[in-house]
């Protein structure tokens, strides 16, 4: 990266002087070229760490990143940037492993700073099943190497002494489990670094660019088309989360995917109250307070499939109702905005990875609730992926093909709710 | 000092005979019922009021409503404070205590304010781009910038005050009560509408309230009370004031949120606020409009603000803003307001106007007042850091791109600002409603929508009061119309006379005369023109990426009063028109909301139903635990004095395998089964067969998704020749039904086939051991409980302690069982009949741990303990249940290869050197730390009374044929590892001896 | 919040209803003659469009009845509701 490219201190100082009119573009906005060697669809964080990846692990920077509006703008910036690998099954917690310790050094790998706040995320049990269910997490987390801790009440009342530990309570918090590791980071800075990096070693990032076909001949893929125009390629990488279902069908097959809105809330700024992320299964509700001081809060999927970005408000009028449950001081604090993603989730609640009927045609999608946290581990899985043309080791359990035989990985069991 | 010494003497909104006390950053004040605490501190003269987000600049009140971005305080303390409160939007009451948010020590001398030494450092997205070395510290980085951030505080105490939700249906919702609602309100009306008429302010009127504006010969505010009169005597009229809309849904669900009691301080007990949801069938959007401000640098000082805010404080309030002031202007409507700042006796010195001739009837009023007016000149500095002392002028040049020389400076300490007016558009865009720019007003006006809705007045870009009135009438109408009413005729239109207003020149930016000064764009958040160029330049260029990398438009104001400009600015940096450049979403809630108000009841012992079985309180008295299981309370052990859980079970236990022992097993789901095709139903459902059972057997039976993962379980019984009676687990119950009715009415409806749930309607008594024969004899009258007439899964009818009861021999226990059913109102007596007829026999009521311990002892499952959606009848070794000769629901799936692929987790029985906690994981090869091979985990772990050892049930890999193998749990959180021997799940009376007795 | 005009009890809250997902799907009459794929396909694959969805609803807390909608996915629009059994928009009555 040259020196007017380089993000440090040193640097800001240095344009501060020039009053910030000298600092390089952050991404380039290039024409697009007549082919590629890899087309990634779908600028999010899973698609812009793809092609980080690609270029940076696999040498393979002829590639070009297609976006059909701004980049990082559908569910990489709409999520509650909950950060975590505490899955219960072996597959999800390798996949996601990888993605949080390849978060632990992204500001670094990226110059520039994602705000990755470890600052522990803790889920709660509130009744017996819930224990049970939390202490095998505990268990299985830990076997595989990866930090988690069981929290007795006393513990938990330090870190949150704002919870309510009634025992009279309706939903009782009998007992919890941390993972220290886990936390929080800045969503947009993760799409903006990815893609900064990206750029960097050249590749291409199509905004604005709405792919309206795909080229298919004799089953393979040959490339898409643009409202740019066509654009060729051997391999198609698509990345687009919700939308994965209408790009399965461009390509004549079927995906187990359903698209669902996913609502979020964030209140109004406030000074330091609360350090940690806090998890409930049976309240339904994950929150959290960002460096802004904006707590941050999620629910549950609306039950109908939806495209329109859009819920109902009865699942804020619940999520709301349990924080205030969960933590009574909260209920004067007042809820400042509040969106939707649309999540594509799988009958499995795990992602889908890999190869797809037509030769060429690679899918990352059906990540659900999930993604956020996945993003780096994802995108370098799917990068092994499109540059081998065979899943990496970690994306095998994730392929299509698992609902046809059945090995599911179900991580309903393991979660039970969005988070 | 002068006690509100800018308080005019006559006129405006307010009632001097009610003088209210209050407090401000901890100084007293007084000020007048009608005042906001906005209007209360500018009549006593206080101009800093708090500071901005990022550079803790000094601010003053800059808006007279909801926009307000500078004016945030925090109200009250303790369990009644509230940060974050706008002091615009808050009705003065007596004792009100306020301070300043985000300012330390205090907003006169705050420390924070360092950030705007350092302001070069820290342009927009600066900590992207730093705090990323040493690598470990972005820790400490944080915790500094943490504390900078936030505004208000959360409050100490939970909260005090209660919240109300209502649900309502209207066929015309008008939101706004301005000339525009309030016309539309009166059509709809008067045409017969039932109407709700909502407006956030204390009394209908809006614009009309502070812009002294006249209708025909009344004052405004007067026609606005006799409009009040009018539609309260219309009987399906109903109006909400202090209530806000502030969600729109689909299909014209919109939610309000009604101020109760905040007006008066919300006492502690009191009702605060009500939520309102609103099923609208057409909808009259009569939201106003938003004025803008200007663009120029240092354009933030205590003593600027929006010129109709200054005419607001004049004409409602009764206060004058300032004593000498300038307006700064690119369009007419600011000329409106030095003419009434000049009426109260304020001197105003300029109009400073960047078009280059302006020409309206309020430009030559202001003219013919002798008050000067700058034309085409424009604002380029002020002076004064924490109160407005002066500002600085320079005409503009010939292309009106740059300046000319020759600095002016005037003496004010009342700036007032008009950049033009935004459409209130907030509500319509929110379900996607599209919006159209009009180059000619220079603002956003409502386009194409999918709801049920009509804009009116201002919100539809109508800036003219009469243009509002006639508007809004419209409107009214049409609605009511629309809703399949009678068009009343005579329209009681007003005439509408043409704009007598020149049209707007909209400068959004001028090049800065300086390098490095700040020209404020989003006051909130700090966010500068050259922090939009910044973005634009590094090539966040779309608008979303824009207002994501400097924040514009993130604060509690949602950038009311700076979008506009953002997005011209960037617009005009893109060389590219504003429409391409286009708005960002605007997302609910319009007006930030209480938590509190969006869950209303729902805390407390109100969080969630509480489903308790007949027999509760009897628990509750006689000392029970409870758990949670789905809404259910169920018994989980009885302790008595001294005793510990594990002395409890272990007693309760004893007591069912040498005794007897009663269970409350209300809360099992239970389904009557109806109909000729039940038996064929049942062969669907379930893995076995049906249809052999005889009237009066009971038969065990596994339920599978369709993925052939099993789902439920639970004994079904033949009641008559088309009758079954179906139980469930208690956490399945709803489930089940949901599933079994689906398939009915979906795919199988040629069946005949009736299910109705009756869970709640039987309370079911659990009587096991070896003397359960014996005490149920002493109750039962017209049953032969004899072994040979009424074998084990057998069901028969009669009378228990003179109740008619189903009776079930069935066990769960391993022991002689009977389930006893009885309406639930008679669950309680039967109980207590068998605790009098139990008591030479001992029994002991047990709870569910105790159950859980004796079916773990015989190896039966408890779905959702043991399994958890990835388990098959194979893998629980249940092959036997599973029919060969017929389909039923999930039986395919059991052939796909994942499913009898051999190394599938199986469940099995484990002989334990020491007690393991459940969930604990299970390894073949230990190793001295992680990671480490999981083969299977620890699903249900017991100490056993009846085998004097701790044992345990799992699921592990191959574990059927892994039948004496010695494998490992490795308890890594208390740091040792138990030994286990596979064997065989039953560990108590294999052959089921004590079953047939 | 939808409004869905249930086909037995007239216009409801969505609050009142539960999500079925796609409808007019079909069990397959003999599953055991269907490839793994196949059965895959009834099983997991769902149409997922962007745009018009036939899907089912159930009114859980009213008539507990099924029914069908087809409902916009990005409008949310409701165009029409219709009984379980009845053919789909664009389809013949038999």
């Amino acid at each position: 990266m040259n020196k007017n490219k380089r993000y440090s201190i040193f640097s800001l100082a240095r344009n501060a002087r020039g009053y910030h009119k000298n600092w390089a573009e952050a991404w380039r906005s290039p024409e697009p070229k007549q082919s590629y060697d890899v087309i990634i669809v779908g600028g999010g964080g899973h698609g812009l760490a793809t092609a980080h990846y690609l270029a940076k692990e696999h040498g393979i920077t002829n590639v070009a990143v297609i976006e059909k509006g701004p980049i990082g703008l559908g569910n990489t910036g709409r999520n509650t940037t909950v950060i975590r690998s505490n899955y219960l099954w072996d597959e999800s917690a390798a996949i996601y492993e990888l993605s949080l310790k390849l978060y632990e050094g992204l500001s670094q790998d990226l110059n520039f700073n994602i705000m990755l706040s470890q600052r522990g995320l803790i889920s709660l049990a509130h009744n017996q099943h819930d224990l049970r269910e939390v202490q095998r997490r505990v268990n299985a987390i830990r076997l595989n190497g990866i930090d988690s801790e069981m929290l007795s009440l006393a513990k938990l009342k330090e870190l949150v002494p704002i919870l309510n530990l009634s025992p009279t309570s309706r939903y009782p918090v009998l007992g919890a489990s941390i993972q220290r590791r886990g936390g929080i980071a800045r969503h947009d800075a993760i799409a903006w670094g990815l893609a900064r990096s990206a750029d960097d070693r050249g590749v291409d990032i199509l905004q604005h660019t709405e792919v309206t076909g795909l080229r298919i001949q004799g089953g393979l893929i040959k490339g898409v088309e643009t409202t740019r125009g066509f654009i060729a390629a051997p391999k198609v990488g698509v990345a687009v989360a919700g939308h994965s279902s209408v790009f399965a069908e461009m390509a004549g097959f079927r995906l187990p995917i359903q698209s669902h809105p996913l609502q979020a809330l964030v209140s109004e700024p406030l000074k330091p109250i609360f350090n940690t992320v806090l998890m409930s299964s049976t309240v339904h509700v994950y929150l959290s307070q960002s460096d802004r001081g904006e707590l941050v809060m999620g629910a549950g999927i609306d039950s109908y499939n939806s495209y329109a970005q859009r819920g109902s408000p009865m699942i804020l009028e619940d999520i709301l109702a349990a924080t205030c449950e969960l933590i009574p001081i909260f209920s004067r604090v007042k809820m400042m905005r509040q969106w939707a993603g649309i999540v594509d989730t799988c009958p499995d609640a795990s992602p889908i990875i890999g190869k797809t009927p037509i030769s060429g045609l690679f899918f990352n999608c059906g990540w659900g609730t999930g993604g956020f946290k996945a993003i780096p581990g994802s995108g370098f899985v799917f990068a092994h992926t499109l540059a081998q043309g065979e899943p990496h080791e970690f994306a095998v359990p994730f392929a299509l093909d698992r609902f046809t035989t059945g090995a599911l990985i179900d991580e309903h069991g393991a979660s039970g709710v969005a988070h | 000092m002068k006690r509100q010494r800018y308080r005019l003497d006559v006129g405006a909104r307010i009632d001097r005979g009610k003088t209210l006390r209050f407090s401000f950053n901890g100084k007293s004040y007084e000020g007048f019922d009608g005042d906001t605490l906005a209007s209360a501190l500018l009549a006593n003269g206080v101009r800093l009021v708090g500071r901005s987000f990022k550079y803790h600049r000094p601010r003053g009140i800059f808006s007279a409503g909801m926009e307000e971005p500078n004016a945030l305080v925090q109200l009250g303390s303790g369990a009644a404070s509230e940060a974050n409160l706008r002091a615009t939007q808050v009705e003065l009451f007596d004792g009100l205590e306020a301070a300043s948010v985000n300012c330390w020590p205090s907003v006169d001398f705050d420390i924070w304010a360092i950030n705007d030494r350092f302001s070069s450092m820290l342009p927009a997205g600066f900590y992207y781009k730093t705090f990323m070395w040493p690598k470990k510290f972005w820790h400490q980085y944080e915790k500094v910038i943490r504390r900078g951030a936030g505004l208000g505080t959360a409050p100490e105490l939970p909260d005090q005050n209660i919240y109300d939700k209502r649900n309502q249906h209207c066929e015309v919702l008008v939101v706004g009560g301005g000339p525009a609602g309030i016309s539309a309100a009166l059509e709809a009306g008067r045409a017969g509408a039932r109407v709700i008429l909502v407006d956030e302010q204390a009394e209908l009127g809006g614009a009309l309230l502070g812009n002294g504006e006249h209708i025909e010969s009344r004052s405004g505010v007067d026609w606005a009370l006799a409009a009040r009169t009018e539609l309260d005597e219309m009987p399906e009229v109903h109006i909400l004031t202090r209530t806000t809309a502030f969600g729109y849904y689909h299909h014209n669900y919109i939610l309000m949120v009604e101020r109760l009691s905040d007006h008066l301080g919300a006492p502690a007990g009191t009702l605060r606020q009500r939520l309102w949801k609103i099923r609208a069938h057409q909808v009259v959007l009569a939201t106003g409009a938003i004025e803008r401000p200007m663009v120029f640098a240092d354009n933030d000082r205590p003593g600027i603000m929006l010129a109709n805010a200054a005419r607001t404080y004049v004409n409602r309030y009764g206060v004058r803003p300032g004593n000498r002031a300038v307006l700064y202007t690119n369009n007419d409507s600011a000329y409106h307001a030095a003419h009434d700042l000049a009426e109260a006796g304020v001197r105003v010195e300029a109009v400073i106007d960047v078009r280059p001739n302006p020409t309206g009837e309020g430009v030559e009023a202001i003219r013919q007042r002798g008050i000067k007016v700058l034309a085409y000149h424009a604002l380029v500095g002020t002076v004064g850091v924490k109160r407005l002392r002066g500002i600085e002028v320079l005409a503009l040049n010939e292309k009106g791109d740059g300046f000319s020389d020759g600095l002016q400076r005037l003496r004010c300490d009342l700036l007032c600002l008009s950049g033009g007016w935004n459409p209130t558009v907030h509500l319509f865009s929110q379900p996607g409603g599209k919006l159209n720019f009009d180059e000619l007003k220079a603002c956003f006006v409502p386009g194409e929508t999918n709801e049920a809705v009509i804009v009116a007045g201002a919100a539809n870009g109508v800036f003219s009061l009469q243009g509002c009135l006639a508007g809004g009438a419209a409107a009214g109408r049409e609605a009511a119309a629309k809703t399949g009413l009678e068009d009343p005729g005579a329209p009681s239109l007003l005439p509408v006379i043409p704009a007598e207003e020149g049209p707007i020149t909209p400068v959004w930016h001028l090049p800065p005369v300086s390098k490095g000064e700040m020209r404020f764009v989003d006051l909130h958040n700090d966010v500068t023109a050259s922090d939009l160029e910044l973005a634009t330049r590094e090539g966040y260029r779309s608008i979303e990426l824009v207002k994501r990398y400097t924040t514009a438009g993130m604060g509690p104001d949602q950038g009311r009063t700076g979008n506009m400009h953002a997005l011209a600015i960037v617009a005009d940096t893109l060389g590219r028109s504003i429409p391409e450049v286009g708005t960002t979403t605007y997302r609910a809630p319009y007006t930030p909301v209480p938590y509190g108000a969006m869950a209303g009841r729902d805390v407390g012992a109100l969080a969630d139903p509480i489903r308790m079985t007949a027999i509760h309180g009897w628990h509750e008295r006689s000392g029970a635990v409870f758990d949670d299981v789905s809404q259910w309370k169920r018994p989980w052990y009885y302790p008595r004095p001294g005793e510990d859980m594990n002395a409890a079970v272990k007693r309760e236990c004893i007591a069912a395998r040498t005794g007897v022992a009663i269970l409350d097993a209300s809360t099992l789901g239970k389904i009557e089964i109806h109909g000729p095709d039940s038996a064929k139903y049942l062969n669907r459902i379930y893995t076995n067969g049906w249809s052999k059972l005889a009237i009066g057997r009971c038969r065990y039976g596994l339920m599978l998704g369709e993925d052939g993962m099993v789902m439920d379980d639970g004994v079904t019984s033949r009641l008559g020749e088309t009758h079954y009676f179906m139980t469930t687990t208690t956490g399945g119950a709803a489930r089940v039904m949901a599933w079994m009715e689906d398939w009915l009415q979906c795919e199988w409806s040629d069946l005949k086939v009736y299910l109705t749930s009756v869970t709640e309607q039987w309370a079911t008594l659990s009587i096991s051991g070896p003397n359960a024969r014996r005490v149920l004899s002493d109750l039962a009258e017209g049953v032969d409980l004899a072994p040979e007439s009424f074998p084990h899964m057998a069901v028969r009818e009669g009378k228990v302690a003179g109740i008619n009861a189903r009776i079930f021999r069935v066990s769960f226990t391993g022991e002689l069982g009977f389930e006893v059913s009885v309406a639930n109102s008679y669950g309680l007596a039967l109980w207590q009949a068998f605790q009098r007829v139990g008591e030479k026999y001992d029994l002991t009521p047990i709870g569910i741990e105790a159950l859980h311990v004796l079916r773990a002892e015989k190896g039966y499952i408890a779905v959702g303990h043991d399994t958890d959606g990835s388990v098959t009848p194979g893998d629980l070794g249940m092959d036997w249940l599973v029919s060969s000769k017929k389909d039923f629901l999930g039986r395919r799936s059991l052939a796909r290869s994942d499913s009898i692929r051999p190394d599938r987790k199986q469940f099995v029985g484990l002989k334990l050197e020491a007690r393991v906690p459940e969930g604990a994981q299970i390894v073949s090869e230990l190793r001295r730390r992680p990671p480490m091979k999981m083969i299977g985990h620890v699903t249900s772990a017991y100490d056993s009374a009846a085998l004097g050892k701790s044992i345990a049930l799992a699921l592990i890999e191959r574990g059927h044929e892994r039948m004496g193998e010695t494998v490992a749990i490795p308890l890594t959180l208390e740091g040792r590892v138990v030994k286990a021997e596979i064997v065989s799940p039953v560990f108590y009376d294999p052959s089921g001896e004590r079953l047939n007795v | 919040m939808l409004l869905i005009d249930c086909p037995y009890c007239g216009p409801r809250e969505e609050i009142e209803f539960s999500y079925g997902g796609e409808a007019h799907i079909e069990r397959p009459k003999q599953p055991d003659k269907l490839s793994d794929a196949e059965w895959a396909d009834y099983l997991f694959m769902r149409n997922n469009p962007k745009g018009p969805l036939a899907e089912r609803w159930c009114h859980s807390y009213g008539c507990r009845r099924w029914f069908n909608v087809e409902r916009h996915t990005v409008t949310h629009e409701i165009q029409r509701v219709y009984k379980m059994g009845e053919p789909r928009g664009g389809e013949e009555g038999t």
